[in-house]
């Protein structure tokens, strides 16, 4: 067969050469891409996984903005020391509205992928400040800037980008979005509205202060979300397992 | 010079002059690759710096290590490694083709400007906090949209260039280039799919989520590796290795296999960054089978690359830029041997999350993709500017060792400090618990981290001297430039 092929006919046409590169780089990405979309344990919906609330999300904002993946997994995976020490190993659905996905690369830090509700919000929010009070051996950069307003003007904006890449935000979400962030981070104010509209959502005054909303609030009540949606007591093992 | 004989038949064969050559532009895409580098390295040494002393972060959002990150690994990938490729692969596609670059002057000064204007868009942007939160990904949409333009003008001048040629093969140095430009495009579009929340809005969110989103990224992150600091890197050994050794490539055939093998294979192997994630075990069983296999291309390119010094061996005492390109290809081999390695299941349990991964990357990064270049540019700026001596072969010499001391230091660390602390993580006492904290293993891992500091800052000394001696080796006021004269014609 090669007695006949030369090499020398695809040298000697740049069309010819560029054409049969870019369908031997296509062959690998398509094979590992598409299926993804279509494969059942990939698209799997698990109870309890629902949209961000607009506090968390614009919490989650600031975590792509500080880059805290650069240090910080959200993937647990399946052996024993990560089910000991960050508990049940991280599943597809729990990132299924995740835009982007923030599961990291390397662990400077410990995995955050179900950091929620294992320290009290002060404790969150004094870390932040300054990482070292609390644990003198961390290398974390202080983070006592998010302590400024949160600018949310844009936050019906943001709720809408997320919807038009298949978050399922509906039109209420959308309305009140504002409302709904001012209502999670302020104790005096009425929770019924946004709690409705978002199940197991928390309200609390994050940072320790509930007059204003804050960047910290935003941040902390993202972290304090994560890993809490799914109950993994209600959901049987064959609900979760992986293929 | 190694050019003579061609230019002079060239030159018999129409009148053709050096200066037909665009090389102006690429002459500031050589600068612009030794101050990015620079700017690059430097900026590594600062984040290496804070992770051992974490007050270096110095209280300002700009400058804590989530921000600077980005910044050192895009100053590096895309600034340096990216300029050195604009730079080589244009000045090589002419040469090798005898062909003006298409587009002429202009094409090349926009392809200049254009990128540099990409890369203080990227960079300002991180230093504000704008990001897409997507490794070596993270320029926000309108960043993006403009090296699409970049980079199809590219793409255009480059198979333009090839379109004119007057040799009727093109040179394998182009195969690679050609293929590099060809799936950075795919890649980079493919990963960047994304919708700005209004268009006068910097914040975009992307078009796939969670185990997609984890997918494409890998496929282009993995892949960036693989075709921007690969891929185009290898054209860059298959055009300076043999002028620099002024011998022709080892083999013809091992060259076809190479470039086929490579860049099949490479597209596969993303998924060995996502084991034991919740990406489908299929998936990830291919990610590996693929990487184990890319080691043979890998190093069938490094066998053809050093064989191609087959009696010019000698050379390598006296060429100090040869002599970078040479252990570049060494490097090349050991991380391309580390790397199927790691992306076997069973150890990347060990080393996923942990500095091994880092350690791996810089054996790469500053072995292969550093000293290809530096060796390119020892050899290119004398000839670029019309000279024919380097200013000072010592200083060389003293960048190598330095670098290569650099090197040593920056991936031993790394090699402790990543199994240490992935054997820390899983380590059990006598009574079933965990015997470590987490924090106990971050305290551990600072002498370490003090260790590639000191290891960082002795290569960007060395590109320090690299750049003072190029600037010597080109300073003299050119008032007979050499390069720039129409050649005799008998």
């Amino acid at each position: 067969m090669f007695k006949k092929f030369s090499h020398a006919l695809i040298e000697k046409n740049l069309i010819l050469m560029g054409v049969l590169s870019l369908i031997t780089v296509s062959i690998g990405g398509l094979v590992q891409i598409v299926p993804l979309f279509a494969v059942e344990t990939t698209i799997e919906r698990v109870e309890g996984i629902r949209p961000y609330t607009p506090l968390e999300l614009a919490g989650r904002d600031i975590y792509v903005r500080e880059g805290c993946y650069t240090c910080h997994s959200q993937m647990i995976r399946p052996f024993r020391d990560e089910a000991e020490r960050y508990g049940h190993y991280s599943l597809a659905a729990e990132s299924l509205y995740d835009h982007p996905f923030q599961w990291g690369s390397k662990r400077t830090g410990p995995d955050l992928a179900r950091v929620g509700g294992r320290y009290s919000d002060d404790w969150h929010s004094a870390h932040l400040r300054s990482p070292r009070d609390l644990v003198p051996e961390s290398v974390m950069p202080p983070y006592a800037f998010l302590d400024r307003p949160l600018d949310y003007r844009d936050i019906a904006a943001a709720l809408r980008g997320q919807r038009a890449v298949g978050v399922p935000y509906t039109d209420a979400m959308i309305a009140n979005a504002a409302a709904d962030l001012e209502a999670q981070a302020r104790p005096e104010m009425d929770p019924a509205g946004f709690a409705g509209r978002y199940a197991n959502a928390r309200q609390s005054a994050f940072d320790g202060d509930g007059r204003t909303v804050t960047e910290m609030d935003a941040l902390v009540a993202y972290l304090q979300m994560l890993g809490t949606l799914v109950r993994f007591g209600d959901v049987t093992p064959e609900r979760v397992r992986q293929q | 010079m190694p050019d003579g004989g061609q230019a002079l038949r060239l030159a018999a064969a129409g009148g053709w002059r050096q200066d037909s050559y665009v090389d102006g532009p690429i002459r500031a895409m050589a600068v612009a690759t030794i101050f990015w580098g620079i700017v690059g390295f430097l900026v590594g040494v600062v984040i290496a710096s804070q992770l051992a002393f974490p007050l270096l972060n110095l209280d300002l959002e700009w400058t804590t290590f989530g921000r600077l990150r980005p910044l050192h690994t895009s100053a590096v990938i895309f600034a340096f490694g990216g300029n050195a490729l604009l730079c080589t692969s244009l000045y090589v596609v002419q040469r090798t083709c005898r062909a003006r670059l298409f587009g002429g002057e202009e094409m090349g000064w926009f392809l200049f400007a254009g990128y540099q204007f990409f890369i203080v868009m990227a960079a300002v942007g991180y230093l504000l906090g704008v990001t897409q939160g997507k490794e070596y990904a993270e320029p926000e949409w309108y960043v993006d949209l403009w090296l699409v333009v970049v980079w199809v003008s590219y793409l255009v001048a480059f198979g333009g260039t090839i379109l004119r040629r007057a040799e009727p093969h093109i040179y394998v140095a182009n195969w690679f280039f050609l293929a590099f430009i060809i799936t950075v495009a795919l890649l980079h579009i493919g990963n960047n799919v994304a919708l700005p929340l209004t268009i006068g809005h910097a914040k975009s969110y992307g078009l796939a989520s969670g185990v997609q989103d984890a997918m494409i990224q890998w496929w282009y992150g993995h892949n960036a590796v693989g075709f921007f600091l690969t891929a185009g890197f290898l054209g860059i050994m298959y055009y300076f290795i043999p002028k620099q050794a002024e011998r022709p490539v080892y083999s013809y055939r091992l060259s076809i296999v190479h470039f086929w093998s490579l860049i099949f294979l490479y597209i596969w192997a993303g998924p060995h960054h996502l084991h034991y994630t919740a990406l489908p075990d299929w998936a990830q069983t291919l990610g590996m089978v693929f990487s184990i296999m890319l080691w043979m291309p890998s190093w069938g390119g490094m066998i053809n690359g050093l064989m191609t010094l087959s009696g010019a061996w000698d050379k390598l005492r006296t060429d100090p830029g040869l002599r970078f390109s040479v252990a570049a290809v060494g490097f090349y081999a050991m991380a391309t041997f580390e790397g199927p390695v790691m992306s076997v299941k069973a150890v990347n349990a060990l080393s996923h999350y942990t500095d091994w991964t880092i350690g791996h990357v810089h054996s790469g990064a500053l072995g292969w993709n550093g000293f290809i270049t530096f060796g390119a540019l020892y050899w290119l700026v004398p000839r670029l500017w019309g000279k024919t001596e380097l200013y000072s072969k010592k200083l060389a010499e003293w960048h190598f060792w330095i670098a290569t001391l650099g090197i040593v230091l920056y991936i031993t660390a790394m090699w402790v400090s990543g199994i240490m602390q992935g054997l820390m993580w899983r380590s059990y006492d006598a009574m079933g618990f965990l015997q470590y904290s987490f924090v106990e293993t971050v305290a551990a891992m600072h002498p370490y981290y003090v260790i590639r500091m000191l290891g960082g800052v002795l290569y960007l000394s060395g590109a320090v001297l690299m750049a003072y001696n190029l600037w010597r080796t080109v300073r003299p006021a050119p008032a007979a430039l050499p390069a720039s004269q129409p050649l005799a014609a008998e």
